[in-house]
C-alpha cells in the first residue's frame, strides 16, 4: 500500500485509463497548461498531448455538449467543471442531453462520458462555489452519481466511471484534495453502485458519503468513549444506490441517520430515509433521523459558514438523541 | 418582412452530375410526401404529440446532405425529417418510429423529436432548440481525437442561432478546426417570432467570422446552390481546415407545428416563397419530365410500403418496458 493524496489518486486513475484506452480524452478549464485548479490533471498535458488534453474556454454549456457528442460516437471524454456550481450553466447537456440519449434512441447509442466537478462548503468561497448540488444529479434518472471520501475510492471508483457506458457525475470535494490514504500498489477497479461499511458498529448506523464520511467516523471515534458503537457506512455512488447495504446496516443496528452536507430540504438523505421507512419500518427502533445541511445559501464568513453544515458534534449530538 | 431571392432558375444546376440532382429531388420529393402523409395519419389520431414538419425547407437537408459521405455524421433538430430522409433513411423505420411502434428506429420511446441511427451516424434530432450544436461539435472533437477523416454538418435554425450555446459552439470549433459544417436553416420564425424581432443583426452568417469561422449566405430553397456551398464547406473540413458556417434562407410553408396555422405569417411573403418551392425548382433545374416521374413513383411504392409497415407493426410491450427500469 502506498499512502497518497486524493488529487494524486484521481490523476492516478486518469492516466491509467488514459493509457489504457486512447478513446480516453480530458477536456475543460485550466486543466491542460496549469494542470488544473486542484492539480488533479497535473503532468497529463505532456504526457498525452493537446490533442486529448484539452483546455476549453468558459463555456460549460457547450463543453459538457461536446463531451456527450464524442461519447455518442465512440470516445470516453472525461470533462471537468471546476465548481459543481458551475454545472448549472450545463443542466441541458446534462438533464436533458446526456441522460437521454441511450433511452431515446431506444438503446442504440451509448453516452459513456465523465463529468467530474467538485463542491462543498469550507474554503470561503461563499455562496456561489460552495453548494452540494448532487440531489439534482440523483433526481435525474440515466445519470450515475459518485461521491467518493476516500483517496483509495477515488482511485477505483473514477476508472469504473470512465469505463461504465452511461454518464457519471463524478462530484468530488475541496476539502477532500488534500487529504492522505493508502491506495494498493497494483490496479484495481471498485464498481459502481456498492456502499463500504468504512466503520462496524451495532448500535447506530450513520449513512453518509463525500466529506461528511471524515465527520462521521471521527463523531463514531468520539461516541466510542460513551460506549456507543456506531456503524458508518459511506455510499460512496449515489446512484445507482446500494439498498442493500443500507438495509443491512441499519436492520443491524435498528437506528439510522442519514448525514450528508446539501440542505436538508430536498435532499437524498429524505430519499434514503423514505426508502428505509418503506422497506425496514418493523426492524427499526425508532425514526430515522437527518442530519444536514441548513436552508440556506453558504456565507462567506467563517463562523457563519461552519453553521451552515455539519459538525462532528451535531452527528455526535444527533446519536446521543437516538440511542 | 424577408422576400424570397429573385432568381429561380434552380440556381444552375449545370456541372453537377444527374445522378447527385437526381438524388437530391428524391430526397426533397421524398420528404414533401412522408410528411403530407404524416400530417394526414396525425389528424386521424395515428400519429400524437408534436409534429413540425419541414416542408419548403427540403432543398437544405437534400442539397447538404448530397455533399456528405455515409460515414459523416449529422446533427438535427425537432424539425427533423428531411435531415433524416436526406441523410438515408429506411422509410419504414422511420414511419413506424413517428407512429410510436416498437419497430422504429428507436422503438417508439423517441417519435418525431428524438429519430436518431446509429448505422446512419445520424446523432439525433433534439427537442431543445440548440440542445444539439454543442452535441455536433463534440462529434467533431471526437472525430480529431480518433484521428478519423469523416465531416459533421450540424443543422439548426435561425431559432437556435440566438441561443448562447450556438455563440460558445461555434468559438470552440474555431479554436479546434473542428471537423463541423453548421447549417443555419433561418426560416425566418423561432415558432411565430419573426427574426427580425429576434436579433439586432439579421446577417445571421455574418456571426461566423466573430468566431474566425467563414460565413456563407445561400439561397436554402435552391439544393444545388446549397450542395455547391456544401461541398467547398465539407472539403475544408475534411482537409483539416476547420469549420464553416452556412446560413441557407428558406421558409416554411406553415406554423411552428402541425396544429399552429400561422396566422402570423405575412400572405404575400409566403406567396412568393411558395412559387419558388424547393420542389419546382429542381424539376426545373432537371427538366427531364420522365426521368423525375420514375423517381417520384418510386417514393410512392416506398412511402405505401412504409405506412403498411408501420400501421401493421406492433406497439412497444408495457410490461417488457417496466421491466427495464431500475429503481
Amino acid at each position: 500500500m502506498a499512502e497518497m493524496m486524493y488529487r494524486e489518486a484521481l490523476r492516478r486513475a486518469l492516466d491509467e485509463e488514459m493509457q489504457r484506452d486512447p478513446l480516453v480524452f480530458l477536456m475543460g478549464e485550466t486543466i491542460a497548461e496549469r494542470g488544473g485548479s486542484y492539480k488533479v490533471t497535473e503532468g497529463l498535458l505532456k504526457k498525452y498531448g493537446p490533442r486529448r488534453v484539452i483546455d476549453t474556454p468558459i463555456a460549460e454549456a457547450s463543453f459538457t455538449g461536446m463531451a456527450v457528442g464524442a461519447a455518442l460516437i465512440g470516445c470516453r471524454p472525461v470533462v471537468e467543471i471546476l465548481f459543481v456550481d458551475f454545472a448549472m450553466l450545463a443542466m441541458d447537456q446534462i438533464v436533458n442531453q446526456a441522460a437521454k440519449q441511450e433511452f431515446i434512441s431506444g438503446g442504440q447509442c451509448r453516452v459513456p462520458m465523465v463529468l467530474r466537478t467538485q463542491g462543498g462548503a469550507g474554503n470561503g468561497l461563499a455562496a456561489q462555489h460552495s453548494q452540494s448540488l448532487e440531489a439534482f444529479f440523483y433526481h435525474t434518472p440515466g445519470l450515475k452519481v459518485v461521491m467518493p471520501s476516500t483517496p483509495h475510492d477515488a482511485c477505483g471508483l473514477l476508472k469504473a466511471a470512465i469505463r461504465d457506458d452511461q454518464p457519471v457525475i463524478f462530484i468530488e470535494h475541496k476539502l477532500l484534495y488534500m487529504t492522505r490514504g493508502p491506495v494498493p500498489e497494483e490496479e484495481y477497479v471498485i464498481p459502481l453502485g456498492r456502499a463500504e461499511v468504512k466503520k462496524s458498529g451495532t448500535d447506530v448506523s450513520l449513512i453518509t458519503y463525500s466529506h461528511m464520511t471524515l465527520k462521521c467516523l471521527e463523531a463514531a471515534a468520539a461516541l466510542e468513549a460513551d460506549g456507543i458503537r456506531a456503524e458508518v457506512v459511506d455510499l460512496r455512488t449515489l446512484s445507482p444506490l446500494d439498498k442493500e447495504t443500507i438495509l443491512a446496516s441499519a436492520r443491524k443496528t435498528g437506528r439510522a441517520i442519514v448525514v450528508h452536507e446539501a440542505v436538508k430540504r430536498g435532499g437524498v438523505g429524505g430519499d434514503i430515509a423514505a426508502m428505509l421507512m418503506e422497506e425496514a419500518y418493523d426492524e427499526l427502533d425508532g425514526p430515522v433521523l437527518r442530519i444536514a445541511g441548513r436552508n440556506t445559501p453558504i456565507p462567506y464568513n467563517l463562523n457563519i459558514e461552519k453553521a451552515c453544515v455539519p459538525s462532528v458534534e451535531d452527528i455526535v449530538a444527533g446519536v446521543l438523541r437516538m440511542v | 418582412m424577408k422576400k424570397a431571392p429573385d432568381k429561380d432558375d434552380g440556381g444552375g444546376a449545370g456541372q453537377i452530375p444527374e445522378s447527385i440532382l437526381l438524388g437530391m429531388y428524391r430526397n426533397i420529393y421524398a420528404t414533401r410526401q412522408f410528411e403530407l402523409a404524416c400530417i394526414e395519419y396525425y389528424r386521424q389520431g395515428l400519429i400524437r404529440g408534436y409534429l413540425h414538419p419541414y416542408i419548403g425547407e427540403e432543398a437544405v437537408a437534400a442539397g447538404a446532405c448530397a455533399a456528405l459521405r455515409p460515414d459523416d455524421y449529422i446533427g438535427s433538430t425537432h424539425r427533423g425529417h428531411g435531415h433524416c430522409i436526406s441523410k438515408g433513411a429506411d422509410l419504414r423505420l422511420m414511419m413506424a418510429e413517428i407512429m410510436g411502434k416498437a419497430t422504429g428506429y428507436c422503438g417508439g420511446r423517441g417519435g418525431s423529436m428524438h429519430i436518431s441511427s446509429t448505422t446512419l451516424n445520424h446523432l439525433g434530432a433534439n427537442g431543445i432548440v440548440g440542445g444539439g450544436i454543442p452535441i455536433a461539435t463534440g462529434a467533431g472533437m471526437g472525430i480529431k481525437v480518433r484521428g478519423t477523416d469523416q465531416v459533421v454538418a450540424a443543422f439548426f435554425s435561425d431559432g437556435a442561432s440566438n441561443n448562447g450555446v450556438f455563440a460558445e459552439s461555434l468559438n470552440l470549433a474555431g479554436i479546434y478546426q473542428l471537423p463541423v459544417v453548421y447549417l443555419l436553416e433561418n426560416n425566418h420564425y423561432a415558432v411565430s417570432t419573426p427574426i427580425e424581432c429576434a436579433t439586432g443583426c439579421c446577417d445571421l452568417a455574418g456571426r461566423g467570422p466573430a468566431y474566425g469561422v467563414p460565413g456563407i449566405c445561400v439561397d436554402g430553397n435552391d439544393a444545388p446552390a446549397v450542395y455547391r456551398e456544401m461541398l467547398k464547406a465539407v472539403g475544408r473540413a475534411r482537409r483539416g481546415e476547420g469549420p464553416t458556417l452556412i446560413e441557407a434562407q428558406t421558409y416554411r410553408h406553415g406554423g411552428h407545428h402541425v396544429n399552429d396555422p400561422g396566422l402570423y405569417m405575412d400572405p404575400d411573403t409566403l406567396a412568393e416563397w411558395k412559387a419558388r418551392d424547393p420542389l419546382i425548382l429542381m424539376r426545373r433545374a432537371i427538366a427531364d419530365d420522365r426521368r423525375v416521374a420514375a423517381v417520384e413513383a418510386r417514393v410512392d411504392a416506398e412511402l405505401k410500403a412504409a405506412v403498411e409497415f408501420a400501421r401493421s407493426s406492433p406497439e412497444p410491450p408495457v410490461e417488457e418496458f417496466l421491466s427495464t427500469i431500475k429503481e
